[in-house]
């Protein structure tokens, strides 16, 4: 397997003390397998896809272990994780396609980021220009200004510059969002085709939007306030999900040609703990329907079915 | 009650505002009480900027507003704080449209002082209990808090709670759900189904198709500022007629279904449709009695209408422009 991520804890360093963002996860990431991991803000979803590549200096590695193609990863250790970017683990930070320098044109902001890597623009150039060919875009927009492409095409663009080097595993954080609908299906195809062309070995996609997982990855992990909810094949959680907060969200998300009239969809009453000072056992327990005396322990992420893994005692 | 007749809105650009752009062409609509207008369209559609045209945020160019009757786009101060007790507005962010600093009753206060200085504390008070209650907000959860301690669901309900406090006829909703998360945004959705219940107008601006779909009466497709496509939710939903309409519904991603089903229920439709264009069609077919839209259009010389603006009854209310994209696009039909 690709990716396996065991018990990893990330805590937030504040003056009122350590916000549990990241609480004990365990799961795995298969070769070729694209995994979108969906949650609703603050559920730590941002900040799993960072531990993976860089911790910043709030960020705290408290426990837990990640190995990458049978290597593990000096997560804590800033300059050693140096070698593993770009080049095995690379990112599309949430925002990326804002981020791009405005004064410097694409093919120049890429040459000053390989140098940083210590590789050659023109020794990549061929297969710079043959990608984006493949993703839509003209050779001509390595020339231009990031001011003079739109939404779609600046995302797509970072989509292949983030790919350059092969890495093993890429984390695109929210990289669909903020995008036209068209823009967005564009991008979001040319995720799948990059895996598909084998450009990236395995993709983390991490959206809070549950219909673009359910296009294009291949399992999909729910999260909630810190910790696991349930994993499973795209088509499981969307059809069969069994953890109570999986279900209301799925639950919560009209389809087109749901209407009010008809059917009234309801949302999830109350809101996610605070991770200051998280309560003991299951985090979701104050809004859950199916709450009771066990749920005051925390329950264990476990597999019920191949492939199918559940952190809920009513389930497992 | 709201209706807008050929309204344009046209930008000054460029360094010393030498180059125009066309945000709005010709957009006619009408919202009636009870009853939820989506205006749906990308980025540069142009649908904000109606939403802002009706809210007098924003000069309109040429063309009318009317409210029951009057032309509201010429109001003067004293007229337009009148026109403010009947129609409100609620966007995106709803952070930004609270000041952190103070606490979020200062929202409701400001709005008694300019709008009911003579309303006592404690009628006031009851009012602002059955505003909340309304949009099933508790008030001792909300009162004296300050913005960064309520959520985002909970803000965009106080502002919505603003806005009842002045027992408004139409509301302007502009992307109001899509900063919140799954499963409060459903919240928000229901919360404008029941003000439709009870009467008032809602002209629902959004991008996301399937909320658009969800709760509203009507659908106004814009594309660059021009109406491509309106009509009944389920008639344009089902059958969608326009080139971006179907461009726009084939790439929504749905829940249900993959976008390669998607896409091969649209091959269909779009292999029946190529190469024709059902609003030339409908002209060429039926002259210029084509109802009040193609007729107003009227004058322009030899059927062709002004940028292509016009829309032909296709079916009882389904309206559908000319199937060109953009305005300066030559029709598919070649017409």
């Amino acid at each position: 397997m690709a990716l396996a991520v065991n018990d990893l804890k990330v805590w937030y360093r504040t003056l009122r003390g350590d916000v549990k963002a990241l609480d004990g996860v365990t799961f795995e990431v298969a070769d070729g397998e694209i995994m979108g991991i969906a949650g609703e803000s603050g559920c730590g979803k941002t900040t799993l896809g960072k531990a993976l590549i860089r911790l910043d200096t709030r960020m705290q590695h408290v426990g837990g272990t990640v190995v990458l193609d049978e290597t593990e990863l000096p997560l804590s250790d800033d300059g050693a994780m140096r070698r593993h970017r770009y080049r095995e683990v690379s990112l599309i930070p949430q925002y990326a396609m804002s981020a791009m320098n405005p004064t410097r044109k694409i093919g120049r902001m890429i040459r000053d980021l390989l140098a940083a890597h210590n590789v050659r623009y023109t020794d990549v150039l061929p297969e710079l220009e043959r990608r984006l060919e493949l993703v839509g875009l003209d050779a001509e927009v390595l020339k231009r200004y990031p001011i003079e492409l739109s939404g779609g095409m600046k995302q797509r663009v970072v989509l292949v510059l983030s790919t350059l080097l092969n890495p093993s595993l890429l984390i695109g954080d929210e990289v669909t969002s903020a995008l036209d609908v068209s823009s967005q299906k564009a991008v979001a195809r040319a995720l799948v085709e990059f895996r598909d062309h084998g450009f990236v070995k395995s993709m983390i996609v991490i959206t809070h939007d549950i219909s673009v997982l359910f296009q294009v990855a291949d399992t999909i992990l729910v999260m909630y306030a810190g910790h696991l909810a349930e994993k499973a094949p795209a088509k499981t959680i969307i059809n069969q999900p069994l953890h109570p907060y999986t279900k209301m969200l799925i639950g919560a998300l009209p389809k087109v040609g749901d209407r009010y009239e008809e059917q009234q969809l309801e949302g999830i009453e109350g809101r996610p703990p605070s991770l200051l000072e998280p309560p003991a056992g299951c985090r979701f327990r104050d809004r859950c329907p199916l709450a009771h005396d066990k749920c005051a322990e925390a329950p264990p992420f476990k597999e019920v079915a191949e492939g199918h893994h559940v952190a809920c005692w009513a389930v497992s | 009650m709201l209706t807008l007749t050929q309204l344009d809105k046209v930008y000054k650009t460029g360094t010393f505002g030498t180059s125009d752009l066309h945000a709005v062409r010709q957009v006619s609509l009408d919202v009636q009480r009870g009853e939820v207008v989506s205006l749906i369209g990308e980025s540069g559609s142009g649908k904000s900027t109606i939403g802002k045209m009706v809210l007098h945020l924003l000069d309109s160019t040429g063309g009318t507003i009317t409210f029951d009757g009057r032309d509201v786009t010429k109001l003067g101060f004293r007229a337009r704080r009148d026109y403010y007790r009947k129609v409100q507005g609620v966007f995106q962010d709803p952070f930004s449209s609270f000041n952190p600093i103070f606490k979020v009753d200062r929202t409701f206060e400001t709005l008694r002082q300019s709008y009911f200085p003579k309303v006592s504390g404690s009628e006031w008070r009851s009012r602002l209990d059955d505003a909340l209650a309304a949009v099933t907000l508790e008030p001792d959860d909300i009162l004296g808090k300050f913005p960064h301690q309520l959520s985002g669901g909970q803000l965009q309900r106080l502002l919505i709670a603003r806005a009842l406090l002045l027992d408004i006829e139409l509301l302007v909703a502009d992307e109001i759900i899509s900063m919140l998360d799954a499963s409060t945004r459903i919240d928000v959705l229901n919360l404008l189904g029941e003000l439709k219940a009870r009467g008032l107008g809602i002209l629902f601006v959004t991008h996301d198709l399937s909320l658009g779909n969800y709760v509203s009466d009507r659908v106004v497709i814009l594309y660059k500022g021009r109406i491509v496509e309106r009509g009944d939710t389920t008639a344009v939903f089902d059958d969608p007629l326009h080139p971006y309409t179907r461009d726009l519904l084939a790439s929504v991603p749905h829940l249900d279904r993959t976008w390669e089903e998607v896409e091969a229920e649209e091959a269909g439709r779009a292999a029946r449709l190529a190469g024709r264009c059902l609003y030339h069609e409908a002209v060429a077919a039926q002259g210029r009695s084509l109802g009040e839209e193609a007729a107003s259009a009227e004058g322009s010389g030899s059927g062709e209408v002004p940028d292509g603006v016009g829309l032909v009854e296709y079916a009882p209310g389904h309206f559908v422009g000319c199937f060109r994209k953009a305005a300066e696009e030559p029709c598919p039909a070649g017409s």
